[in-house]
């Protein structure tokens, strides 16, 4: 983003001439590898020593995606997929901060909650699909709830140390100058273990990807990548397949980039902030 | 951790720092004793169909009868069976492949690209497609662990390597080590620490993808085949059984695998403070 203001704001021709000549080499150097994947891919396909149906052409792919994507078909899979996500994502978000909360407020609750969260951690989140489903239905709703229950623990587990790390001398002397609970919890708790919660948040989201296009494929909702991928089985679409995991990497790549990114530079920005 | 050997050296402060630790064993057993009973008091009610949530006794009775004819045994070594095989493989791409590309620039510049577009693709979502191409069974679930487990052995390799300190190359160096040596006595257990938590990464990853491909790529064994074969028979006390199994093997290996491994490599060599810091 950076990169793009200044060598745009750059009107001074001469100077600007050397860093732009950087960058393509920079690009090239990226592409390059894959170029060389999509050429080996091209030369096997047309080769023909595996039936096209199973392995398309990349033309084919191309074609795919783009027919999917005119006639509104991928598009609809893909913001169902998202707001699937935001929506699990965002119960598990405030079920786990609470929790992690007053874990780390309350000897007493830490004693209850505890035992239970670590039972039910070690296992596998896409583990519980098949009795989720038979708990609460096919469909979109067991999917988010799914969603939810994976990305739950690392949010509560990293809100806990997070509290649990603010430094005790803190609080006593925001106690001293006649802090209440109040205040207590919204000046010194919450922005000392700010940094871990976002860490948490990022970790529960990575994770709640992963599971999410597992169960939508288990899940048989009537609309999500994990499924548009898994149905286009059925009819040995590889083509529809490969365009549809090409997204799937693309929403992937850009959560990365665009949320926890900004999210980890937020809590380093923090962290300059506390230290 | 170092609270227990502290209290098991001083007498005298062992008996204050034991009475709170004692305290919460007792709160977390009460507790979960209490969520059992009340899980109990639930499924006995019937307010909910007795096969959707069976009473603890019949999932007990399932798991020890599913343990003692050894047939949850079998599923439980056929999908440690896959993860192993997926591991392996990817140890042995990845741990070459992650030195090579700290130590080469244009293997690098090749491999970094490829490996950051395909990280963000979860490895389920290759599974119809890895279906289509080697059909049901051994074959999909293997290379899905693989996939898994690929990155963050590749990853944590290369930032290993690259962490090792030049002091100590070069001081090797000065100390007259070949290339041979320089490889074995210093990267590798310079490195060691990541490579370790690597392997610990990718074990997660693989647990949960192997349980995903078992699922959709169900072949006629392993503890996710049992899951999702006994959602059709509405088996719910059998899928609960194989769910604890799944966490507890998960569990174990975390603890006793990783755990004795990091203790028999890193601290014997004294690298985990650098690992840490």
């Amino acid at each position: 983003m950076a990169d793009v203001v200044t060598s745009s704001s750059a009107l001074a021709a001469a100077p600007s001439a050397a860093p732009e000549d950087a960058r393509w080499r920079v690009i090239a150097r990226n592409a390059f590898p894959f170029i060389v994947v999509f050429a080996i891919w091209e030369i096997v396909a047309q080769l023909g020593i595996f039936p096209p149906r199973l392995f398309p052409s990349l033309l084919t792919v191309a074609q795919a995606f783009v027919n999917l994507t005119i006639e509104g078909i991928l598009p609809h899979h893909a913001l169902d997929t998202i707001l699937r996500l935001l929506a699990g994502f965002a119960l598990a978000g405030l079920v786990g901060v609470t929790l992690g909360i007053l874990m780390g407020r309350s000897r007493r609750f830490e004693d209850i909650a505890l035992p239970l969260v670590s039972v039910l951690a070690p296992i596998p989140g896409i583990a519980w699909a098949p009795l989720f489903l038979l708990w609460f239905g096919l469909g979109s709703q067991p999917a988010m709830l799914l969603v939810a229950f994976v990305s739950a623990f690392p949010i509560i587990f990293n809100t806990w140390t997070g509290v649990k790390a603010v430094k005790e001398i803190w609080v006593r002397s925001a106690q001293a100058m006649g802090a209440d609970d109040r205040r207590l919890f919204v000046k010194v708790i919450v922005p000392g273990a700010l940094p871990y919660i976002l860490t948490g948040l990022r970790l529960g989201l990575a994770q709640a990807w992963r599971a999410l296009v597992g169960v939508e494929m288990l899940a048989a909702v009537p609309w999500g990548l994990g499924w548009m991928i898994f149905g286009a089985r059925e009819f040995l679409n590889t083509d529809v397949m490969l365009a549809g995991v090409v997204v799937i990497g693309a929403l992937g790549l850009a959560l990365e980039k665009l949320v926890f990114q900004k999210l980890e530079q937020f809590t380093v920005m923090r962290w300059g902030m506390m230290t | 951790m170092s609270a227990v050997t502290t209290s098991g050296a001083a007498a005298g402060p062992a008996a204050r720092t034991m009475s709170p630790r004692l305290r919460s064993a007792v709160r977390a057993t009460i507790s979960l004793v209490i969520f059992a009973l009340l899980y109990e008091a639930i499924a006995r009610s019937e307010y909910f169909p007795a096969v959707l949530m069976p009473s603890l006794g019949k999932i007990g009775h399932t798991l020890l009868t599913g343990i003692l004819d050894g047939t949850m045994i079998g599923h439980a070594a056929g999908t440690m069976y896959r993860v192993m095989c997926g591991m392996a493989l990817a140890v042995v791409v990845g741990l070459p492949l992650g030195i090579l590309m700290a130590r080469s620039k244009p293997v690098e510049n090749f491999v970094m690209p490829l490996a950051s577009a395909f990280m963000p693709i979860p490895s389920l979502a290759w599974v119809p497609i890895f279906i289509l191409w080697f059909g049901l069974g051994n074959t999909v679930a293997i290379l899905i662990v693989f996939y898994a487990a690929l990155f963050p052995m590749l990853l944590n390799t290369w930032s290993g390597v690259r962490a090792v300190n030049p002091l100590w190359l070069r001081a090797a160096g000065a100390m007259g080590a070949d290339e041979r040596k320089l490889f074995w006595k210093v990267i590798v257990p310079g490195a060691s620490p990541f490579i370790i938590t690597g392997m610990r990464q990718a074990f997660l990853r693989a647990w949960i993808a192997v349980i995903g491909a078992e699922f959709l790529a169900a072949s006629d064994w392993g503890l996710g085949w049992v899951i999702f074969d006994a959602k059709e028979f509405l088996n719910a006390e059998l899928m609960i059984a194989s769910l604890i199994v799944i966490g507890a093997i998960g569990f174990l290996f975390e603890r006793l695998v990783f755990g004795t491994l990091e203790r028999v490599t890193v601290q014997r060599w004294g690298m985990v403070r650098m690992a840490k810091g």
